[in-house]
């Protein structure tokens, strides 16, 4: 049976009917039309899903879309100010962290929960943090590099 | 057999694909120019054939108009039928045409992969877009600069030698005269001019006059990758769209035996086609496609076939080598002389199992038909071969498919074949609306292909005096990618000989030089250490490749390794590892460390150095060889694909384990600029070093030779040596 999931995505009310077992990430993606959250694995271990739930990183592709009902949603498409980005997004282009670029949604997202928790993370923080996000371009060095730029600011 | 439905092997490269199909421009002039903005007219057509044999070199070339056209505005638009997977061809292939036409790289736009409006620069493979694309483009620009440049003297009646060309404008000094490409482009002669052919031999800039190639320029499109504003393969959305799931054999080599679609045909706004083995269905919404998909697959009756399991992968491929026949080794000097006058010989055997690409995008089309015409959106990394692909299977000329690949997300050589574009044109079809297929990870881990396994038997021959004067190399199954040894070595017979694999095989990055670089350099280092020599003056003393030798003794130096090879302990080792492939040099050292108690093998560090002629772009090449480097830990240390009765056992990243966060060790990377030869591609070979390096380091520290990729140590199990 359908539901009826009230959210507030990047700012703005939506309401979705729909199976309540279906994932946050189809529903952004295919209800919604915000694509920038994507698909890696489908079982929660690779980040790139990832999206921030009243200002918690989630991985939308093992939350039910029922789970996101009255709940305030930022995707990446949400996390800039107009034109300003978000000090993580500037940091990823500084640092040139991205080759393909289909994990870098996930790993901004999961950095900018990290460092709204923890301004000032170790390293060590840094790598627990992050630890689910997954790059096959394997770009973590620079990664990395950018999560630390950003923890600076 | 089996292997014969399932194993429809991948070419292993492209190199070796046949004549490819030709692609035309279907468009007409009047909507072409519309899609480039208003500017340059452009004829597009006549004479012109953009087929290019495999390899990247041109058939016939193409005209100055289908590789650029200059917008009024000024800026440039230049086409090319490479796709931007990560490995940098946008920013270097944007680069490549600035520094010829002597503008910044923020005036060219470049339009990537899309089988309407470029010419086939061949698929995106093999690290060619470096040496073939780049002075492609290069030549092309060159030239259109050159007609630009003489237009511009006949219409002022000045000596072409007069005219300075800078900031995408011609000026006459003496007389002050200045006209800009966007205002020259407004010319009819222009048109007339870039109807010819590109040259082949028209001067390009030198590497010591570069001022756009040689630097760090960013990614043109990465700020819409930060905001999430870029549209992947599996981003595209058309009006009226459904989703689309196939149904896939319980195993490898099932077949269809039965199948009752009534129920599922039932379900409302739901789509089902089967035709022969093909069965899929389209809804509108992936979560609805699955579920009709799991009413389809309860009636599903198989047939199934037995399967080799990768318990007994290696003995299947010694068992299946094909060692006579159409495989001939390649000999120098004489290996059973040498061999007999050596005073000690050594024989090891060393396996290389399956591994993924396991690209971050699994793969994905969206199709649509109109008016007996097929556009697909989709990530392959050879857009016309697609194209060529889907017009076979709906039978319709090449000209009425157009094939558009987006930036993608990644691929490694995993993305030669086009599976999701063929399904979700057949359900686009079938549906009379547009389908998207989105691959699962588990699709993408069973049904898409693999790296080559491979058996790597060696064969080595020292004489009195430590010298290796004997070479036997025989791999089975992965390939002859960087078989031949570097080392100066008088009798040698190397041979690469084909098996049979039980799994779906082709390209990956670097596909079999890993493979070839880990047996290679791991036997000499046994080698090695069985003349009593250290591993890096032994390897010194058999290489006369100067470019090797650079690379090897820059990563020594820069690692120490003469102190720290001194400071080896039980727990931490040293190793080193090099090699060549693809025209570049690499050399490795690295220090692991062993957790005796957990079996792991912990890198703590990586020192590199690279060559691979002028570095066209250091920022992005810094990124290739980092990036090689931590994906090489993964097929070293963790990778590897299981199968029984036909199925992947660990078709998810719960079960295969690829490098994350927590495996990145240090990493230095020393990018040695080689501008006394031309540029070569620099995505793949840095990971050849990798995994040799480190079965090197965990004998140092514990005298256990591990000669199987992923390494695992086993305390006790390997073959124990002195160290
Ligand atoms: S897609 Fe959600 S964690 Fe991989
Ligand atoms: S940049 Fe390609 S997966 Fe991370």
């Amino acid at each position: 049976m359908d539901v009826k999931v009230n959210l507030t995505v990047n700012g703005k009310k939506r309401s979705v009917t729909t199976d309540p077992k279906r994932s946050l990430l189809d529903v952004l993606r295919e209800e919604l039309n915000l694509t920038g959250t994507k698909y890696g694995c489908g079982e929660g271990r690779c980040g790139a899903c990832t999206v921030l739930m009243d200002g918690k990183r989630v991985l939308s592709c093992v939350t039910p879309a029922a789970q996101a009902n009255k709940k305030t949603i930022t995707t990446i498409e949400g996390l800039a100010r107009g034109d300003s980005l978000h000090p993580v997004q500037e940091a990823f282009l500084a640092e040139g962290a991205m080759q393909c670029g289909y994990c870098t949604p996930g790993m901004i997202l999961t950095a900018a929960a990290l460092l709204e928790k923890n301004p000032n993370p170790t390293d060590e923080e840094i790598t627990t943090a992050m630890n689910v996000n997954l790059c096959r371009c394997n770009g973590y060095t620079k990664i990395l590099n950018a999560v630390r730029r950003a923890s600076k600011k | 057999m089996t292997q014969n439905i399932l194993a429809k092997k991948v070419e292993a490269q492209q190199s070796e694909a046949s004549d490819e199909p030709r692609c035309e421009f279907e468009l007409s002039r009047r909507s072409f120019v519309k899609l480039l903005g208003a500017g340059l007219l452009i004829t597009v057509t006549e004479g012109v054939s953009f087929g290019r044999r495999s390899g990247g070199r041109s058939r016939r070339s193409i005209t100055v108009a289908a590789r650029l056209h200059i917008n009024q505005d000024g800026t440039i638009t230049v086409m090319t039928g490479k796709v931007e997977e990560g490995q940098g061809a946008r920013a270097q292939l944007t680069q490549a045409a600035a520094e010829e036409l002597r503008v910044a790289a923020d005036q060219i736009r470049l339009v990537m992969a899309d089988t309407a409006l470029v010419p086939n620069d061949g698929r995106t493979a093999g690290s060619q877009t470096t040496p073939s694309t780049v002075p492609a483009v290069r030549r092309g620009a060159a030239t259109a600069r050159e007609l630009l440049t003489r237009l511009a003297a006949e219409q002022w009646k000045v000596d072409r030698g007069a005219l300075d060309v800078r900031d995408g404008a011609i000026t006459h000094q003496a007389t002050k005269r200045t006209v800009s490409y966007a205002d020259l482009a407004k010319s009819k002669d222009v048109a007339g001019a870039f109807a010819q052919a590109v040259s082949s031999d028209v001067t390009v800039t030198p590497v010591g006059a570069w001022k756009v190639l040689g630097t760090a320029v960013a990614r043109p499109n990465w700020r819409d990758l930060v905001t999430g504003a870029h549209r992947f393969p599996s981003d595209f959305v058309r009006p009226n769209m459904l989703y689309g799931k196939i149904l896939r054999p319980p195993s490898y080599g099932a077949t269809l035996e039965s199948i009752d679609l009534s129920k599922a045909k039932a379900m409302k706004d739901v789509v089902v086609v089967c035709d022969g083995q093909f069965v899929g269905c389209a809804a509108p919404s992936s979560f609805r496609a699955t579920q009709v998909l799991e009413v389809i697959a309860k009636t599903a009756s198989w047939k199934t076939v037995s399967h080799p399991s990768s318990k007994d992968l290696f003995s299947h491929l010694k068992k299946n080598a094909r060692l006579g026949g159409r495989s001939r080794p390649r000999s120098r000097g004489s290996i059973d002389k040498g061999l007999a006058d050596a005073s000690k010989v050594l024989e090891r055997t060393y396996e290389v199992a399956y591994i993924q690409h396991t690209p971050m995008e699994p793969r994905a089309a969206t199709a649509e038909w109109k008016d007996g015409k097929l556009t697909v959106w989709t990530g392959v990394d050879g857009p016309q071969q697609a194209q060529g692909d889907l017009a076979r299977t709906f039978q319709i000329p090449s000209e009425r498919v157009r094939v558009i690949v987006p930036d993608m997300g990644s691929g490694f050589g995993g993305k030669h074949t086009g599976e999701a574009a063929v399904e979700a044109a057949r359900l686009a079809k079938a549906a009379g609306r547009p389908v998207a297929v989105h691959w699962t990870r588990a699709e993408e881990f069973t049904w898409a292909y693999f790296r080559p396994a491979a058996v790597i038997e060696c064969k080595g021959g020292l004489d009195a005096k430590g010298a290796l004067i004997a070479w036997d190399f025989t791999n089975i199954n992965a390939g002859g990618a960087a078989i031949d040894t570097p080392y100066n070595i008088a009798n040698t017979k190397i041979l690469s000989a084909g098996s049979d694999s039980p799994l779906r095989q082709g390209a990956y990055r670097c596909l079999a030089a890993t493979a070839n670089n880990f047996a290679r350099e791991s036997f000499m280092d046994e080698l090695a250490a069985a003349a009593g020599i250290d591993p890096l003056a032994f390897r010194l003393a058999h290489l006369e490749n100067q470019r090797i030798r650079t690379v090897l003794e820059a990563a020594a130096k820069h690692f120490d390794w003469a102190t720290r090879r001194k400071k080896v302990t039980a727990d931490i080792g040293v190793g080193l590892a090099c090699g060549t492939e693809k025209s570049s040099v690499v050399a490795a050292c690295v220090e692991v460390g062993i957790d005796r108690k957990r079996g792991e093998i912990k890198v703590h560090q990586v020192c590199e150095a690279f060559e691979c002629g002028p570095i066209q772009n250091p920022a992005n090449l810094t990124s290739q060889v980092q990036g090689c480097i931590i994906m090489g830990l993964g097929g070293a240390l963790s990778e590897e694909m299981e199968f029984a009765d036909g199925k992947i056992l660990n078709a998810s990243f719960a079960g295969y384990r690829v490098p994350r966060f927590r495996d990145v060790p240090k990493i230095d990377v020393h990018l040695i600029n080689n501008t006394d030869i031309p540029s070569a591609g620099g995505g793949e070979t840095p990971i050849i070093a990798i995994a040799p390096a480190i079965a090197n380091a965990v004998f140092v520290a514990t005298g256990v030779r591990i000669r199987s990729m992923p390494m695992r140590f086993v305390p006790m199990t390997g073959e124990v040596q002195k160290r």
